[in-house]
């Protein structure tokens, strides 16, 4: 088949690493149906990114770069994408699931004609036939997909496929000439949720709050934990919702999928649709003083109780155990 | 202003779906049908945006005759008007994007609000694939949006991963909701009542000319695999202890 492109995510020139999952399943793609693996990074002065791109095992890099390409806007990267697939003949693209990959590829759809499966969970192929697997209502179902016609477009679910390794063999990079359309958008400002903690969808342990934790000041119990663990923040929509956290903490099905170690639930009821964010973790453990509540169905390890004193006693544990 | 809702019917989403025994589906029977959630906080934006700027909110679906019940509710909310382009179930998103562009044209909309995700397939696409079959500026994932002085531009917060970022698009654009944008009213009995005789016109797919061909197809349904869960403990100690010996985690 024709070759495959995987467009690279990162923060204004810092390189983010889901796009070494989106590689893997990129390489997952070529083993069926051949073809080889090129990366693209648009950006302004991003040639750093395109050198960590270029030790992931990928072909070559594309580097697209000028000022308008600086602050990323759906219609500019859509658009040069569809220039790079046309002038590479690509036959497939691939791009995380993340909230990057879900706003320009779908507009990448719509320029193209071409069907875009998001949120890919794994593929396979069934004689000649490339059948993709995304997950549906929530992750209760998971979908078998054919796509028809192409170029091939897929977001994809980090949690489902490895990192590919980082600092190989350099390929080489190729600038590309691409030029950028706006259509009436413009970037204003953004405002980074600072936090010194491992990101959520990186982060090997995770500590989640829920309503039940109450107030924003009762974080402090869960940072502290987090903090012993070096683990990532995460929360429920209600206390999202509640302003006791910011949104990007929103683990679930329409927030952040995660499948950290561990992950810690703490008065978190575990509606379906945040069961959809973590039920892949590997361990799960979960404190709620509702010995009904649903989230007791998914953890490994329950624990009855009021939350209010079992994380005290869970820090004095922890802390005895590393000095131990 | 005059702002086009698009709204998708979806099974209740606080109920867990079965799979057909055969894989072919999802059992819809015996679940109620709702307004997508992120499309009914784009149906309560736009009534929000008529109350500030006047103007006109029209609803829009497309799909089976059925859907007729939840384009009454979103009339019921305040919507003045609606249209239901009747098809099948069948159509993905690149044909839906496309019927939607053919009613937007039509129409004229200053605006089209839709939800960022329809909670049943999942896809977060129909809304970026319209704006780019009109040629239009995307705002996904909005948690606020405001109008300049002229009402010639707006500038949407989007919710994203790592944070919120503005943006600035000139209408006419697509906006795509999400959680935090509001919090959707409830249709009043007077609502109800007036929604019975406002406009719903129903619009046979085959009219509108659009190639609706499928791109993708869901060719079967499979249950995820199932975790064990249910394990429990007495107290904090066990629990640390377990995860150190047994999960060896810590
Ligand atoms: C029985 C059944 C079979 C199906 N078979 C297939 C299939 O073979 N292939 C396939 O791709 N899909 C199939 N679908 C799903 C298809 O109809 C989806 O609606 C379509 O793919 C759009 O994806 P989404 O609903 O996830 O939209 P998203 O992109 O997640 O929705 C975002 C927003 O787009 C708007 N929107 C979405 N759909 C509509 C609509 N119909 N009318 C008005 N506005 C809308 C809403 O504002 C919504 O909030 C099937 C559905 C059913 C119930
Ligand atoms: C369209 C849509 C999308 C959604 N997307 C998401 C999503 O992505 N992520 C998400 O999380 N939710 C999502 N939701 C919301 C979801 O349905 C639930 O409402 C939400 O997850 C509930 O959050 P919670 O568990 O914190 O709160 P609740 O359900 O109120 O549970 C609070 C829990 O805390 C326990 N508790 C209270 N006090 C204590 C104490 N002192 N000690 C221990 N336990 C205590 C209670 O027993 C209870 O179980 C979505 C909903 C919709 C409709």
């Amino acid at each position: 088949m024709a070759d495959i492109l995987v467009v690279v995510e990162h923060q204004e020139g810092v390189f983010k690493k889901n796009t070494l999952s989106v590689v893997s399943a990129a390489k997952a793609l070529a083993g069926l149906t051949g073809g080889e693996v090129d990366a693209l990074v648009l950006g302004d002065s991003v040639a750093a990114v395109a050198g960590v791109a270029a030790g992931t095992g990928v072909r070559k890099v594309l580097l697209g770069e000028g000022a308008a390409f600086g602050k990323y806007l759906a219609s500019t990267y859509a658009g040069a994408v569809a220039q790079v697939v046309k002038a590479g003949a690509y036959g497939a693209v691939f791009a995380p699931a993340s909230t990057f990959g879900k706003d320009f590829m779908p507009r990448l759809s719509g320029l193209l004609d071409a069907p875009l499966a998001s949120d890919i969970v794994g593929l396979e192929k069934v004689g000649d036939a490339l059948r993709v697997k995304r997950p549906m209502y929530a992750g209760n179902a998971i979908g078998t997909v054919e796509l028809v016609g192409g170029p091939l477009l897929f977001t994809v679910r980090q949690t489902a496929f490895d990192a590919a390794a980082m600092g190989g063999a350099k390929a080489p990079v190729e600038k590309v000439a691409v030029t950028a359309e706006a259509w009436g958008m413009a970037f204003v400002s953004r405002q980074e949720t600072k936090s010194e903690r491992p990101e959520l969808t990186e982060a090997r342990m995770i500590v989640s709050a829920g309503r039940g934790i109450k107030a924003q000041e009762n974080f402090k119990l869960v940072e502290e934990l987090a903090d012993l663990l070096n683990a990532a923040i995460g929360a429920s929509r209600a206390a999202v919702d509640a302003g006791w956290a910011p949104n990007d903490w929103q683990v679930g099905q329409t927030g952040k999928i995660v499948a950290p170690e561990l992950y810690i639930a703490l008065g978190i009821s575990g509606a379906i649709q945040h069961l959809a964010g973590m039920k892949d973790s590997k361990v799960i453990v979960a404190i709620n003083k509702d010995e009904e509540a649903p989230i007791f169905q998914v953890a490994d390890y329950g624990l009855v109780a009021d939350l209010f004193k079992a994380v005290p006693e869970m820090v004095a544990e922890i802390k005895k155990l590393k000095s131990a | 202003m005059k702002i086009l809702v698009a709204i998708k019917p979806v099974p209740n989403p606080d109920e867990k779906v079965k799979i057909k025994g055969d894989g072919s589906g999802i059992v819809l029977d015996n679940i109620k049908m709702v307004v997508n959630p992120f499309c009914e906080i784009a149906v309560e934006e736009a009534l929000r945006i008529r109350e500030k700027l006047t103007g006109e909110v029209v609803v829009v679906t497309v799909g089976p005759k059925e859907g007729e019940q939840q384009v009454r509710t979103a009339l019921a909310m305040g919507a003045d008007r609606a249209v239901l382009v009747e098809a099948g179930t069948d159509l993905d998103s690149l044909a839906v994007a496309k019927v939607l562009a053919k009613v937007v044209a039509d129409e004229k909309a200053d605006l089209v609000l839709m939800g960022k995700q329809a909670v049943d397939d999942d896809n977060n696409q129909v809304g970026q694939i319209l704006a780019a079959v009109l040629g239009w500026p995307q705002a996904t994932f909005a948690s606020k949006i405001e109008f300049a002085a002229d009402n010639r531009k707006a500038n949407v917060t989007r919710e994203v991963d790592g944070g919120l970022e503005t943006i600035e698009v000139a209408l006419p654009a697509v906006v795509t909701t999400d959680l935090r944008l509001n919090e959707p009213r409830y249709a009043s009995l007077p609502g109800i009542m007036k929604a019975k005789k406002k406009e719903l016109k129903v619009v046979p797919l085959a009219s509108l000319g659009v190639d609706t061909a499928p791109r993708v197809k869901v060719l079967s349904y499979a249950a995820p695999k199932q975790r064990a869960g249910g394990g429990r403990v007495a107290d904090v100690a066990e629990l640390v202890s377990k995860l150190k010996s047994e999960a060896k985690v810590l």
